[in-house]
């Protein structure tokens, strides 16, 4: 009975994404403040029955209802209480639930926080909103019911894939899917504007927050999905440029870029039409991706099982959202010419050519993503495109990303001089060089590689500095917390997600040049030494979870003879799927990591043990975190609130002069 | 309108276009690149005499499939029925290269089997396998550690490869051979290469 | 010698610090044991330089039969054949390229991470740098010809640029205050 219920309440959640698409897109054509009105109360209703429907499937798994396919499928009754909510989005019709239903999270979001946008905005920002819904709720009705009832019965379930019973596993999808979609609002504020004509600095303000906010969460949901990847796959990779990896990192690179393409517009009104492109672009890449996991076009880990009826579905859907809305591009783009003037050298044209880098890069990776798909389409062979060629396109694009990068917010907004600029950060930039160079010699790896990340990490902190230095002295006679206060939580977002990008540099260069491995025949007993460290075997004993049986290996980690920690690597079988996983043991640490994994028995007792040593590994995720955490900031900044007021007053204004 | 902000609509849709075409084809099927090279050399036991060998010479002069086939390989079971048929009816003449029979089978460990245990145990599942089943072939060879399946480019079992007259490959089947795929593709090529000898 | 080779490494690092990078860590002291030394467990691989060769030419080869992982992260039976295959060849003196054409003679270009370079690989190849150049040069031409209408709009009498100001405000193009404007 609940399960239909869930049922019921998804197509009643259709029915109002139809009315709030429709009505409010109506009334801001006719001016009718009525029609405009439906939109808030269909939207939060939408919201209400998607989450009681969300809230019903959970309910089967919970109480392992393994009369709904789902569950049967994807949980298991031993599963722990914890695995059995996340299972729920294990799985393509689960996971396309939470993606409607993130969807409409945002779009209740919108309503709430930003009350101060015109109505006739707002009217068709939720249109939009609305009818993306539509499209994804019919979507998941159509071709992929969660609620499909299996008669009989079955006695008991196929339990969620193991490798995703992990608590990394509990948090990246929810902020993955919040960050894709999240790029919805900012399409669909594009969209309001290219349909009202009214895209000016004020739009672009509007946009900017939500932009940053969803951004955050996708780089949060990239990063704990690498992490999840580096411990739970069993030998310490973090990246592996997987078509699935690749459909989140895309959007990410576009909305990067959008980020910064809305500032120039914010400030100078100028190419808004680039603005809008990425606008679209950014959320189409969001939908691309999500119709390369569930499609078979392309072989991924990470793919969900696919059948043709959804790719079609959603290709058709990918047709009609983004065809349109370039083609409503097309024909208003010419409108969006000129804005307020900038010299050629200035942070608007840093900006600008950052955008383009990044634009390109995204490029360049949905090229190497599709091209094997291009080739097969055109019976030209089959081949793969891997790490080593994402690895040589990306390097070069990225690294003058990272130069201009910490050059721009040395250059004056409006113009400056281009002497001036350099002569200023000139000292910073060559000590970069000398100590990426020195340290290389130091560690002993001497490698363009080596030199080229350490550089540009040591020039991504030594400009900070030089930023915050100056930034700092600017008030000269203040006091220093009053010097401190004057900084705006803007720049504060700047200055820590660009630091981020050299804390995540030093990451991936120090691991990729000075990472150690060994696999050992560990006995009772021995010992085996790696990069300083001695392991020492104290046997394995068996373990039991909740629905897995273990041997669960214990290795004294030490140091000079001091005993740093007890590792515990785990070979589990779980009991549902008879599906051997490795359970890797690490002793983290700010400079480096100690990864060990258990391999199999040996017929002589002995197992095979591997281990690695990672330095610096963890400064990966730190520096991911820093560019979230100045996401934050940036969003948080009081000016948003400030200006939204004064829309407000605007906005009410007009309205009370309209009913006069 | 201008023209120029129409190129992303444009690029867009033949995007599109190619996804759509994507979504006939399948990621998993890797094309040989031996097509229409000679077949890799190989010299393996006989399954009904194993102190015999087997070479491609003696196929020299007929055109003739090479069935890569396996005891624990499932979906050999689906296309067996049609080769014991291809068999009585002498279509064309059908060598089976049993690949890995015993390391090949999870189920069983044989990392401390010394070769000949491993060989004797080999020729015991795979003869009972056809006795049981039925042997459509003229003859079938062992491949005990997959070494010539590696030479073949041999990635799933089964597989199936057309060889000319010549001891050429100039078709490699993918998957179980059905009535669909023997009727419409693999005879038609096969007449045509008897044709042409 | 993995641990032969972090030795003398770690020690230069300390060089490293003098520039401000603490890396406390890496500082090696010679160890003392308390109870008898275990004694030292065999390492799965006779030559730890093959097996690390071995590995990372394994990394760039792509397992045919799983999903999408190299033949080093896959414990599929032709992965396990064919990183044995590899560890074999590389025993027997054959350097990287020889074992990637015997693997290319066999399955084709698919089993490359890396795609070789030909005619139906250069776009692949040459596209990121087509679209680097392409995209340089065409922000490279708007913002030359925004800098010319600016120029040109320079020349307006005072009266009509008030008049274009008063109009931009109107659509809410004004510039807005802002604090990054500050610095």
């Amino acid at each position: 009975m609940i399960p239909e219920l869930g049922h019921f309440a998804l197509i009643l959640a259709l029915v109002l994404s139809l009315v709030q698409a429709v009505v409010p897109l109506v009334g801001a054509q006719r001016n009718s403040m009525a029609l405009m009105a439906v939109g808030r109360p269909a939207a939060q209703g939408q919201f209400f029955f998607i989450l009681f429907s969300y809230a019903c499937l959970t309910w089967a798994f919970i109480t392992s209802d393994f009369s709904v396919e789902l569950a049967a499928t994807n949980s298991h009754s031993a599963t722990p209480l914890m695995y059995k909510i996340t299972g729920v989005w294990g799985n393509h019709e689960g996971s396309l639930l939470l993606w409607a239903m993130s969807l409409s999270l945002w779009t209740v979001a919108v309503t709430v926080f930003s009350r101060h946008l015109p109505e006739a905005f707002m009217a068709r920002v939720l249109g939009v909103l609305g009818l993306v819904s539509a499209g994804f709720i019919s979507f998941t009705l159509v071709t992929s019911n969660p609620f499909e009832r299996l008669l009989p019965g079955a006695g008991e379930g196929r339990d969620l894939n193991p490798l995703l019973q992990d608590p990394g596993m509990i948090i990246h999808p929810p902020l993955l899917y919040m960050g894709y979609v999240g790029f919805s609002v900012a399409f669909a504020f594009a969209i309001a504007a290219l349909l009202s004509g009214r895209l000016d600095a004020a739009w672009a303000r509007w946009s900017r927050p939500w932009t940053t906010v969803a951004w955050v969460f996708l780089t949060a949901g990239i990063a704990v999905g690498s992490g999840w990847a580096y411990y739970e796959l069993g030998w310490g990779g973090w990246w592996f440029w997987d078509p699935v990896e690749n459909a989140s990192f895309m959007p990410w690179l576009l909305g990067t870029a959008l980020m910064h393409s809305l500032a120039v517009t914010e400030k100078r009104g100028a190419f808004r039409s680039w603005t809008v492109l990425l606008a679209i672009g950014a959320f189409s890449l969001s939908l691309l991706g999500t119709f390369l996991v569930r499609s078979g076009v392309i072989t991924s880990v990470h793919a969900f099982a696919t059948d043709p009826k959804r790719g079609l579905y959603i290709l058709a859907l990918l047709v009609i959202v983004i065809g349109a809305s370039l083609l409503l591009y097309a024909m208003r783009a010419n409108k969006l010419m000129g804005g307020g003037s900038f010299g050629l050298v200035s942070r608007e044209t840093a900006l600008l050519g950052n955008n383009v880098l990044l634009t390109v890069a995204s490029a360049s990776v949905l090229l190497g993503t599709l091209y094997p798909l291009f080739l097969d389409a055109l019976n030209l062979g089959k081949i793969s495109v891997g790490p080593p060629y994402f690895e040589a396109v990306f390097v070069p694009l990225m690294t003058p990303v990272v130069v201009l990068m910490m050059f721009g917010p040395f250059l004056r907004w409006k113009d400056d001089d281009l002497v001036a600029a350099v002569r200023k950060v000139a000292p910073a930039f060559i000590a970069s060089v000398l100590i990426g160079v020195g340290v290389a010699f130091a560690v002993d790896h001497v490698t363009w590689r080596t030199v080229l990340g350490l550089s540009l990490a040591a020039w991504v902190v030594l400009a900070s500095i030089q930023l915050l230095v100056g930034r700092l002295k600017e008030r000269a006679g203040a006091s220093a917390s009053s010097r401190l206060r004057s900084i705006t939580a803007s720049w504060w977002g700047m200055w820590l997600a660009h630091l981020g990008i050299g804390v995540f540099i030093i990451g991936v260069t120090m691991v990729g040049s000075l990472d150690r491995h060994l696999d050992v025949k560990m006995k009772e007993g021995q010992r085996a030494e790696l990069a300083g460290y001695t392991f020492v075997f104290r046997g394995a004993v068996e373990a039991q979870g909740a629905n897995y049986d273990a041997a669960r290996g214990q290795i004294e980690l030490s140091r000079d003879g001091k005993v740093l920690d007890m590792l515990t690597p785990e070979k589990r079988l779980y009991w549902a799927q008879g599906m051997p996983m490795t359970e890797a043991s690490l002793n983290i640490g700010p400079f480096r990591d100690v990864y060990v994994s258990l391999g199999e028995q040996l017929d002589d007792g002995a197992w095979i043990v591997s281990l690695y040593y990672k330095p610096f590994i963890s400064w990966i995720w730190m520096g991911c975190l820093l560019m979230a955490l100045g996401g934050i900031f940036a969003a948080a900044d009081v000016r948003y609130r400030r200006m939204a007021a004064r829309d407000a007053a605007v906005a009410s204004g007009r309205r009370v002069a309209a009913s006069a | 309108m201008k023209a120029k902000f129409l190129v992303p609509l444009l690029l867009f849709f033949g995007l599109a276009g190619f996804l759509a075409f994507g979504l006939t084809l399948n990621p998993r099927e890797v094309p040989s690149p031996l097509i229409d090279k000679p077949a890799p050399k190989f010299s393996l036991a006989r399954l009904d005499a194993p102190e015999q060998q087997f070479t491609l010479e003696s196929m020299r002069g007929e055109v003739w499939l090479l069935n890569v086939w396996a005891s624990w390989c499932v979906a050999c079971r689906q296309e067996h029925p049609l080769l014991v048929r291809m068999a009585r009816d002498k279509v064309v003449p059908v060598v089976g290269l049993n690949y890995k029979e015993v390391r090949g089978d999870g189920a069983i460990n044989a990392r401390g089997l010394s070769l000949e245990a491993e060989t004797s145990m080999a020729i015991e599942r795979a003869r009972r396998w056809l006795s049981d089943h039925g042997d459509p072939y003229q003859v079938s060879v062992m491949d005990i550690d997959g070494r010539v399946g590696i030479d073949f480019g041999v990635y799933g079992v089964p597989e199936t490869f057309l060889i000319d007259r010549e001891g050429r490959i100039r078709y490699k089947h993918i998957g179980p051979i059905t009535p669909d795929s023997l009727q419409n593709v693999l005879m038609p090529k096969i007449e045509e290469l008897r044709r042409a000898g | 010698m993995p641990v032969d080779r972090a030795h003398p490494a770690t020690r230069r690092l300390l060089a490293a610090l003098a520039l401000g990078l603490a890396a406390t860590v890496f500082v090696p002291v010679p160890g003392v044991a308390a109870e008898p030394e275990p004694e030292v467990a065999e390492a799965v691989a006779a030559d730890p330089q093959l097996e690390a060769d071995a590995m990372e030419l394994s990394h760039k080869l792509r397992c045919l039969v799983c999903q999408n992982q190299s033949i080093a992260e896959s414990n599929a039976p032709l992965a396990v054949d064919l990183r044995n295959q590899v560890r074999e060849q590389l025993a027997a003196g054959k350097n990287k390229d020889d074992v990637v054409d015997y693997l290319v003679e066999r399955y084709g270009d698919f089993v490359l991470y890396e795609p070789p370079f030909k005619a139906s690989t250069l776009l692949l190849w040459l596209g990121p740098a087509v679209l680097l150049f392409g995209g340089a040069g065409w922000l490279a031409y708007r913002l030359r010809r925004r800098s010319v209408e600016v120029a040109a709009d320079k020349g307006l009498s005072a009266t009509d640029r008030a008049r274009a100001r008063a109009l931009l405000d109107s659509a809410g193009a004004q510039e807005t205050e802002s604090p990054e404007s500050r610095s």
